[in-house]
């Protein structure tokens, strides 16, 4: 093995733009889990995003419009899913399941006309001075906006939790549903929006990864990303900040393990793929023993009688 | 004007009339689909529903029924029982993988020895491994609390690069000239798992999923575990205070639910798919969800269900063939489905009640 040629830069570099994709799916997550709501559909949501932003992209020839269809998308798969939880009282984690086996037909279905082409490529951030900053400035200011987006919404969702009368409200309903509809708030609204919001954010996550990170259209390209950021809400304790953390420790892991790929590790490929998801369990297994930070109504319906 | 009210009792009447509409509900819109995708949509859903049972070809695709059915419902079986206690093993397709593995892997050691208790042996193997593979996520859950869910989903990631490493490396055809793919267990008549009578489809896959089927209505129906089974999903606290312990219950759930998913592997592999390939595996895990759910957890309802389910992946393959239909089309339709009879469920646990006029 050549460790040499693994370019510490490069790697750095890389790892920012592989945590993006889950930073989105996680942050809306987060959003839908702290209003109460279980939406175990962000692959399905993803996977849409992702093959819905690559189609705009590639016939409008604009990326940019690409992530905003794509959000679009997600946001209204995710409808069905309010629709199945919040209207007809759906069992969420039968719900979320639906969503994704649907989303990952869906997608099959729109994109068999798409692949191995080039999507248009997204520009980069132009930062003039920062990015010529030896090492530093190689690795955090030469990115795309999706990048700097992403960071920007957890520090947002922070300050709308816990900041804003708005995100004390959406806590209340996650908290403890009855009280928040006994004082007056419409519950099922709230998670509508939180749900809807939560689909926008997975929808770009996807586009990110086959607008930026593959960049291409294949079948089933998730992976089970998804799932992955399902666990890293976990792994949060339902806060913003952790999720950055986290985000960037998997996509770490990932760079790099497909770096000691290339670099022709003594370890076989196939066990190096498996690692992203071994370390999924063994953080979960890390961070379960604390559940006293998940919100209390989650995945529990609400239906308001009388 | 109507107001939704939560019924005493879940309606007998419509817990299985809701599947019915569903599959109508689904027909509809699945068809309107494929009116979109420019295919006719009442020739293709004759094709998928009415060509493979009573069609001039019939007598091809029966068979190919059974086939398609067994997998479907040995999984559908075992994860019935956790759903019904609230423990949610979507891990399925990692566990069919594995007990593949196991199965095969016992054989491809043993190669070329004739053994006639070989195919015995290799589903045992089958769905030791299978049960160790779903106990994974069952252990980590008493022990630390993790969620069942997250573990078992991603044990379906590591179980196929497993697959593809083991397709590729350790259990690879020394005489294949290279080729990806193990020996073909078809061609290694004490590990063939062949059909029982030639021609009907009918191999021991099919016995075990029948089997599981009378075995599972037994004890949900005249079983103390099955009671405690039941109680344990509808009343989690009374089930604790009527002396049910919810560790043994998750243990045994996850690990019945993998021995069965492991033993569905070993079938498949042993014969209609023959050889251990990086694709081996085509998603029955992920699809026994939806029979699971279509059947009501009910082991007669499975049993329908997996029928039906089996019947849309044969009427897929016809309406790709002959009708130039997407085979990702017939997916969407799967999803549908589940979609239609998870809303349906709403007329099983709620009515509808005209709300009395306010007095003036």
């Amino acid at each position: 093995m050549d460790l040499s040629s693994i370019n510490p830069v490069l790697l750095l570099a890389s790892l920012m733009v592989a945590a993006t994709p889950l930073l989105f799916a996680a942050l809306g997550e987060l959003i839908v889990e702290r209003a109460g709501v279980l939406n175990l559909g962000v692959e399905g949501m993803m996977i849409t995003g992702a093959v819905a932003g690559f189609i705009i992209a590639v016939e409008s020839g604009s990326p940019a419009l690409g992530f905003l269809c794509a959000a679009i998308a997600g946001a209204l798969l995710s409808l069905l899913f309010a629709l199945l939880t919040q209207v007809f009282l759906a069992n969420q984690v039968a719900s979320g399941l639906a969503l994704t086996l649907f989303g990952l037909g869906l997608s099959a279905l729109l994109g068999r006309d798409y692949v191995g082409i080039k999507p248009p490529s997204t520009p980069k951030l132009d930062l003039g001075m920062l990015a010529d900053i030896p090492f530093v400035g190689r690795v955090l200011f030469t990115h795309d906006l999706m990048v700097y987006l992403a960071l920007v919404l957890a520090i947002a969702i922070w300050f709308f939790l816990h900041r804003t009368r708005a995100g004390l409200i959406l806590r209340a309903v996650g908290e403890n549903h009855d009280a928040a509809h006994a004082l007056g708030y419409k519950v099922v609204l709230i998670r509508f929006a939180a749900i809807a919001f939560g689909g926008a954010c997975a929808g770009v996550g996807g586009a990110y990864l086959s607008l930026v990170r593959v960049p291409q259209w294949t079948e089933g390209m998730t992976a089970g990303i998804g799932w992955i950021a399902l666990a890293l809400v976990v792994f949060a304790s339902w806060k913003p900040g952790r999720v950055i953390l986290g985000a960037y420790l998997f996509g770490g892991v990932n760079v790099l393990q497909l770096n000691l790929q290339a670099a022709g590790a003594a370890i076989p490929v196939e066990y190096l793929a498996m690692s992203p998801y071994l370390v999924t369990i063994l953080v979960l297994v890390i961070m379960s023993a604390d559940r006293s930070r998940a919100p209390a109504s989650l995945g529990r319906p609400f239906h308001a009688s009388n | 004007m109507f107001k939704i009210e939560k019924r005493p009792i879940p309606s007998g009447k419509w817990n299985w009339g809701a599947p019915v509409v569903a599959v109508l509900l689904t027909m509809v819109f699945g068809g309107a689909l494929f009116a979109v995708l420019g295919v006719n949509p009442f020739l293709a859903l004759e094709k998928i529903f009415y060509e493979p049972l009573f069609g001039e070809y019939a007598f091809y695709y029966r068979p190919q029924l059974m086939v398609k059915a067994a997998p479907l419902i040995l999984i559908a079986i075992g994860l019935s029982l956790g759903f019904r206690a609230g423990i949610w093993n979507i891990g399925a397709e990692g566990q069919y993988i594995i007990g593949a593995l196991c199965g095969a892997g016992l054989a491809l050691a043993l190669y070329p020895m004739e053994l006639f208790i070989l195919l015995p042996l290799m589903v045992i193997a089958g769905a030791i491994g299978g049960a160790l593979w779903g106990l994974i996520p069952a252990v980590l859950k008493v022990r630390f609390g993790t969620n069942e869910i997250l573990v078992s989903l991603m044990l379906v990631y590591v179980a196929e690069q497993l697959l593809a490493s083991m397709a590729l490396g350790l259990m690879k055809n020394p005489e294949g000239m290279g080729f990806p793919g193990s020996r073909n267990l078809q061609q290694y008549p004490s590990a063939h798992n062949a059909e029982i009578i030639s021609g009907t489809g009918m191999h021991w896959g099919v016995v075990a999923a029948l089997i599981a089927v009378i075995f599972a209505y037994i004890v949900l129906s005249r079983h103390m575990f099955g009671f405690s089974l039941r109680m344990s999903g509808m009343a989690p606290r009374a089930a604790r205070f009527a002396g049910v312990n919810p560790t043994r219950m998750v243990l045994i759930c996850m690990g019945i639910s993998g021995g069965l998913a492991g033993m569905a592997g070993l079938f498949e592999i042993a014969g209609p798919a023959g050889q251990v390939s990086i694709d081996f595996n085509v998603g029955y895990g992920f699809t026994a969800i939806i029979v699971a759910f279509l059947g009501r957890l009910n082991p007669i309802g499975i049993l329908l269900a997996g029928v039906l389910m089996a019947l849309t992946y044969i009427g897929g393959e016809i309406t790709q063939s002959q009708m130039g239909l997407p085979l990702a089309a017939i997916q969407v339709f799967q999803g549908m489905l589940l979609f239609f009879l998870l809303a349906m469920d709403l007329l099983t646990n709620y009515r509808f009640r005209p709300t009395a006029k306010e007095a003036a």
